[in-house]
């Protein structure tokens, strides 16, 4: 069944991208919207809008019935759930099938499985995937101490049920352990209902690299492709980059094949990410997770390979098998990434959702920015503060670094404060340059003083 | 006699979290830099803190609602 009207469950730049993508291939769209994002530039590009509920999130973007109420409402035969909010609800996927309409994404077995942390480092060492060593299942906060005595310390230890960065402790020793692992578990109870733990060692300053992927649901999959994406802020991607600089190809092979592999294995269907730690001394890559949506970051993706992931997402939807064949994805040049977040960086990033006074966007050869400004426009507070991603193109990462130092510079947007001073910095920063970091480099180089404002003017 | 007003727009909360009690109650002595609320501003939780000495009378916002940056979260007296 080919996807007619499309119902964007999101908000922000997401869904812009979405609908812009929806439009390449002629379908109709309707998008979904809160109280306090009544006037954002999504409502206004797509074909409809509904109205899904109040400000807060769970009264609206996280309210499954509501949604599937809205979009079959509107006439949607498909739903596109974008990243966040209900993006990796198998509920969600559930409801939205249940209820006669397409979900632009896996299967909803497929988001539970790889959504749980325990099933999915399973599913990932059935594919011959390396994982990093840690517990065989979920167990106990007493278990835990005698797993990590057999694959040393440091260890961190998380709940079973948990997704991202939350509640993650690291314990340096037996002690620390011991002192953690019952209030990890009394967290994970109270967070999930599931005081199941996971536990695993620590991969010292390692870094983040992931494998695009694409299937159709029939076991056949692809890749486009790695992201680099180590320089994080309290475990969020700040800055990102495609191709993964001073990777030997057979790593990158094997990294991409392992993905690919997985991605088979469970007959995924649409757009995933395979992320991995990557012990850059050791020159090995362990499994982390597989994300099951569309990522922040897939313009970088699309910029070295030329491909439309969310079109290719939909058209997989629709109907159709995979699109391009893997001699088909070429890698060209070198893209990079920057998150403009609406905070102030020189503030210890307080957010500032202010009024968009003046924009005016540089244009040319390999720029993207993919965002939801535009002149007079109020940015709400009730969300995260995600305003746009700077996207540059060029053909070594040398230039695409000088690229965006000066796309940055001639990027406005008035009345905002927002996390531009950070991405000068970095691109002017030798490390960054000669690539020398991993994911536990940037919040030191923050508390080092190495971003002040004598740098941002 | 001084009200207490949001320093940003955002969602206002009278707890640390929904289990606890309120920061503060009517007839509460308040001491410069006490917390009185939360403002959640783009999934970032803020402290609203007292800038002058009192008691505390009431909420004038309600707990968990949206505010506006200069609106009156607290009375005292």
């Amino acid at each position: 069944m080919a996807i007619e009207t499309l119902f964007i469950a999101n908000r922000g730049e997401i869904a812009v991208r979405i609908i812009r993508a929806a439009q390449s291939l002629g379908i109709k769209t309707v998008q979904a919207y809160s109280e306090a994002d009544a006037e954002m530039l999504a409502v206004r590009l797509a074909d409809e809008a509904v109205c899904v509920g109040p400000a807060p999130a769970a009264k609206s973007y996280l309210n499954i019935s509501a949604v599937v109420a809205a979009a079959k409402d509107a006439g949607a035969n498909a739903v596109h759930p974008g990243y966040g909010f209900l993006a990796e609800n198998a509920d969600f996927a559930r409801a939205v099938e249940d209820a006669g309409m397409i979900f632009v994404g896996p299967k909803p077995e497929t988001i539970e499985r790889m959504g749980d942390k325990v099933a999915a480092r399973i599913a990932a060492k059935e594919a011959g995937v390396p994982t990093v060593p840690g517990s065989d299942g979920r167990i106990s906060a007493d278990e835990a101490l005698s797993v990590a005595d057999e694959i040393g310390y440091p260890v961190m230890i998380k709940a079973a049920a948990g997704g991202g960065g939350r509640g993650i402790r690291i314990a340096q020793d037996a002690a620390e352990l011991a002192r953690l692992a019952p209030q990890a578990r009394a967290e994970a109870e109270a967070a999930f209902g599931d005081g199941g733990l996971y536990l695993e060692k620590v991969i010292v300053n390692p870094r983040h690299i992931e494998v695009q992927i694409l299937g159709d649901g029939t076991g056949a999959a692809v890749h486009c492709y790695e992201r680099e994406c180590s320089l994080q802020r309290r475990r969020q991607k700040v800055w990102e980059e495609a191709p993964a600089f001073g990777l030997p190809d057979a790593t990158r092979e094997a990294m991409c094949n392992a993905a690919v592999a997985l991605a088979e294995a469970v007959n995924y269907r649409g757009a995933g990410t395979i992320e991995y730690l990557y012990d850059a001394a050791a020159d090995e890559f362990y499994f982390i997770e597989m994300n099951t949506r569309i990522q922040v970051e897939h313009p970088v993706t699309e910029m070295i390979t030329g491909l439309d992931l969310v079109a290719i997402m939909l058209r997989i939807a629709g109907g159709e098998t995979l699109p391009v064949t893997q001699d088909q994805i070429t890698c060209t040049g070198h893209a990079i990434e920057v998150r403009l977040n609406a905070e102030d960086p020189l503030m210890q990033f307080l957010p500032f959702p202010g009024k968009v006074a003046s924009l005016s966007i540089p244009e040319g050869e390999g720029l993207r920015f993919d965002h939801f400004l535009y002149e007079g426009y109020q940015i709400p507070p009730f969300y995260d503060s995600l305003l746009g991603k700077m996207i540059v193109h060029a053909p070594t990462r040398e230039a695409a670094i000088d690229l965006m130092a000066e796309t940055l510079k001639d990027l406005e947007i008035g009345g905002l404060k927002t996390t531009t001073p950070l991405h000068l910095a970095l691109a002017a920063d030798p490390g960054v340059r000669a690539g020398d970091f991993h994911t536990q480099w940037l919040e030191p180089w923050l508390d080092a003083g190495n971003l002040t404002a004598t740098d941002a003017a | 006699m001084t009200d207490i007003v949001s320093p940003l727009p955002g969602t206002f909360y009278h707890k640390p979290d929904p289990n606890s009690a309120p920061f503060k109650s009517a007839g509460d002595a308040v001491a410069v830099g006490d917390t009185i609320g939360l403002i959640e501003v783009m999934k970032t939780f803020i402290e609203v803190k007292a800038e002058a000495a009192g008691t505390f009378s009431d909420y004038a916002a309600a707990d968990a609602t949206p505010v506006s940056a200069g609106d009156v979260l607290a009375k005292m007296g």
